[in-house]
């Protein structure tokens, strides 16, 4: 094997690969990253049984051929090299890379005992990439961190047709999201739950091309893979095995209250209030018309905060408790100037989502239209004591 | 200064709930033939039985004697209503212990009388109220008024006065002092310190360099009955959790949640019991080559709840990924515990409106009155069946 390759888009091809490497390898393969040259084309790929990655780079290649090399070793090389092409070269059992007056030879690992990627499923659809992945990312973030609650690790992704829900839930929020797509067979019906990490990572770093093909293995249960496919790169992670909570029937179906508040200046009050809120401390919200004070801290070894925010209120007041950092992390989801809150009572869900706003003219500042799609972040109060 | 201690406390409790026991030997304690004695009454100590000794001896040494499982919820209740008797006299409150306190009831001399008066009325009190017996021991320092609660015992008062403490203290034992175990009390026979009077006499110097100079001079000081330590109120329980000797190595995974469950019950019980919430679930693990290990994983939500605690427990017992390894014990721990009346909770989405929770709180109710484990989770059915099995004589 041997290629002469542009400095920057070995190292970008190689980060990302090498960020899906598996931390502690259960196996001293799954350390390494594979190269392999056919034709004109070098691919850069990792593996670690649940996730697969797969970047694809143009090379001037001399003679083609396949290496495994440590992967973090490598990314970190690429990244310091010096701005001038690099050549690579196999040289028997070591890999050899020169870079300007820079020259470095690695040991190789046995390329013979590395897995076979899983192969891509056949394509389900393909969808904007930007919509994908600010979508993946609003819901993403209120997914569960525990493994040992793996349906709540997921994203939930349903396809119905032209149409694609994601919702995600750690038991305390859920975050629901539609957008269109454009689906490879009409009227298909297909949902899957998949890793919310993997995902959300993958969504994010898919964005150098337009579009982002979703395909979907049709295999029986536990043998399903996601692949998403974007320019140059493309991603394959095992799907979960699990139910997802019957979310749509958490949705409330009603409010008897709702407030519209200034998502910026919200953030930055509940920001400095939760300042004093020790973990597992809540935030209180006390809602009258026209204002909302939060409040946080309060027993005489604990420091207190307050602040008065303005916001459009209706409804009667109402005073409900929530995690500093659930209510947070929906402000930061709902990518809109204003958020609406709906409450129906302060041991129900609260349901955030975004304001519609039209274009303002130059005069007014010049905005453009903001259209919030149909992001939903519930979020379940803390009984507050007393 | 007041040391309160209840006597043979889990023993009496259980012979106030069954009075046809009252004046026969009785043994709080685990069963099997690894378990140890809790608490035994004064009728069974006659026969040499005490606390820490397996049970199969104490059956050995006192047959008839009644050996009772132990109800850690309804003791940790019963402590909670002596404690609040106590407080009731003086704030100044530090329990040691479900069974043992300091009280520092300077303050409340003026409306008892002096420390003995209060004394006497606590044990009428406790008496009165739980049925059961305990013993007082007063004196100018938190040191001496526990040695004359053990003096006094049972069902006793002591008092010794400033001028009277050293003719107390000096006939004791060495091994009496505060801080000497079997360690520094071999170190000290060998120096040919009997009691707490050669103790004093020898110069602080000597005893240092055999004890090291923060023990020799804390030493010294005891023996002269010199002990500044002030009562330090409510030490809020920082943590309550139960574990479980197998009668014989377990390995069978399904076993070992089983028993995670129940003590995650009765963790969960005695959480109730004392109204607290759990941040943080531990377990511990001892293999049968006696190596111990805990894990433990702070839960998002504080809990009381049996079911959360199993389901913490569980997960770091699954984690520990142990491939049928030999286990000897198992523990189960509820730490960092915050106050539940005053603790906000976190509700949880699509949550009922009565959960598992409300299931265990009426379970609580119905042990109150029908017995310990009158309603169960139903995984743990079976496990008496189990047990007589297991503990049949070479089974």
């Amino acid at each position: 094997m041997e290629f002469r390759v542009t400095r920057e888009v070995l190292a970008d091809a190689v980060a990302w690969t090498a960020r899906s490497l598996p931390p502690r390898p259960s196996v001293p393969v799954l350390a390494g990253i594979l190269l392999e040259v056919d034709g004109s084309q070098l691919s850069v790929s990792g593996f670690d049984y649940e996730v697969s990655a797969r970047a694809e780079v143009d090379v001037q290649a001399a003679e083609s051929g396949r290496v495994l090399v440590p992967g973090r070793l490598l990314a970190e090389i690429t990244r310091a090299l010096p701005p001038h092409p690099v050549d690579i070269r196999a040289e028997g059992p070591r890999l050899s890379i020169t870079c300007g007056n820079a020259r470095f030879s690695l040991p190789t690992l046995p390329v013979e005992d590395y897995p076979s990627l899983p192969a891509m499923p056949s394509s389900a659809g393909v969808v904007d990439s930007d919509v994908f992945a600010e979508a993946v990312g609003q819901v993403a973030v209120a997914a569960g961190r525990d493994d040992t609650l793996p349906m709540l690790t997921g994203v939930r992704l349903e396809i119905e047709d032209d149409r694609v829900t994601l919702a995600a839930t750690d038991r305390y929020r859920l975050a629901v999201r539609e957008f269109a797509w454009r689906p490879e067979t009409p009227g298909i019906s297909a949902a899957v739950l998949v890793p919310a990490r993997t995902l959300a990572d993958a969504a994010r770093t898919l964005t150098s091309g337009p579009e982002i093909t979703v395909s979907l293995s049709s295999g029986g249960s536990g043998e399903g893979i996601l692949g998403l496919s974007g320019k140059d790169r493309q991603t394959t992670t095992r799907l979960l095995d699990a139910e997802f909570v019957k979310y749509r029937a958490i949705m409330p179906s009603e409010s008897s209250a709702s407030a519209t508040l200034p998502v910026v200046q919200f953030t930055d009050a509940a920001k400095r209030v939760a300042l004093v809120a020790e973990r597992g401390t809540p935030l209180r919200c006390e809602f009258t018309p026209g204002q909302v004070t939060l409040r946080a801290g309060g027993s005489d070894d604990e420091g207190q905060a307050e602040e008065r925010c303005d916001v459009e209120f209706d409804g009667d007041p109402l005073t409900i408790g929530f995690n500093p950092t659930f209510l947070l992390d929906g402000l930061a989801a709902v990518h809109t100037g204003r958020a609406r809150m709906d409450f129906t009572s302060p041991l129900k869900p609260a349901v955030l989502s975004g304001v519609e706003e039209p274009a303002a003219d130059d005069a007014d500042g010049g905005r453009p239209a903001e259209r919030p799609g149909s992001y939903r972040y519930l979020i379940m109060p803390v009984r507050l004591p007393g | 200064m007041l040391h309160v201690d209840m006597d043979a406390f889990f023993a009496s409790v259980e012979v106030r709930r069954r009075p046809e026991l009252a004046g026969t030997p009785v043994v709080v304690g685990g069963a099997g033939n690894r378990g140890v004695v809790t608490s035994a009454t004064y009728e069974a100590r006659a026969y040499g039985v005490h606390a820490a000794m397996p049970t199969a001896r104490a059956l050995r040494l006192c047959p008839t004697a009644t050996v009772l499982p132990g109800d850690m919820a309804l003791y940790a209740e019963v402590s909670r209503s002596v404690m609040a008797l106590f407080r009731s006299v003086t704030p100044l409150v530090e329990p040691l212990s479900l069974d043992e306190a300091f009280l520092d009831v300077s303050g409340a001399g003026r409306r008892l009388g002096d420390a003995a008066q209060v004394g006497e009325y606590l044990r009428a009190r406790v008496y009165d109220e739980q049925g059961i017996t305990c013993s007082v021991g007063v004196a100018g320092t938190k040191f001496v008024a526990k040695l004359a609660s053990t003096r006094a015992k049972p069902d006793g008062l002591l008092v010794v006065r400033p001028a009277e403490v050293i003719d107390f203290l000096h006939p004791l034992p060495v091994g009496a002092l505060w801080g000497v175990g079997a360690k520094t009390e071999e170190l000290l026979l060998r120096l040919g310190l009997r009691t707490i009077g050669d103790l004093a006499h020898v110069p602080v110097r000597t005893l240092q360099r055999a004890v090291g100079p923060a023990a020799g001079a804390h030493l010294h000081e005891l023996s002269w009955g010199r002990d500044p330590r002030r009562v330090v109120p409510d030490e809020p329980e920082r943590s309550t959790g139960h574990e479980e000797t197998f009668a014989t190595d377990v390995d069978d995974p399904a076993v070992v949640h089983r028993e995670l469950l129940r003590l995650a019950e009765r963790t969960a019980g005695r959480l109730r019991a004392g109204g607290w919430l759990a941040r943080t679930v531990s377990i511990k693990v001892r293999f049968a080559d006696f190596t111990t290990i805990t894990r433990s994983r702070t839960l998002d939500v504080p809990t009381d709840v049996g079911q959360d605690l199993y389901e913490t427990a569980r997960a770091l017992f699954d984690a520990l990924g142990l491939d049928r390894a030999r286990l000897r014990l198992v523990g189960v721990r509820a730490e960092r515990l915050v106050p539940a009346g005053s603790a906000p909770r976190q509700l949880q989405l699509g949550e009922r409106e009565h959960g598992r929770r409300d299931a265990e709180l009426a379970a609580d109710r119905a042990a109150r009155r029908f017995g310990a484990g009158a309603v169960r989770p139903a995984t743990l059915l079976h496990r008496d069946r189990d047990r007589r099995v297991r503990d049949r004589p070479g089974g």
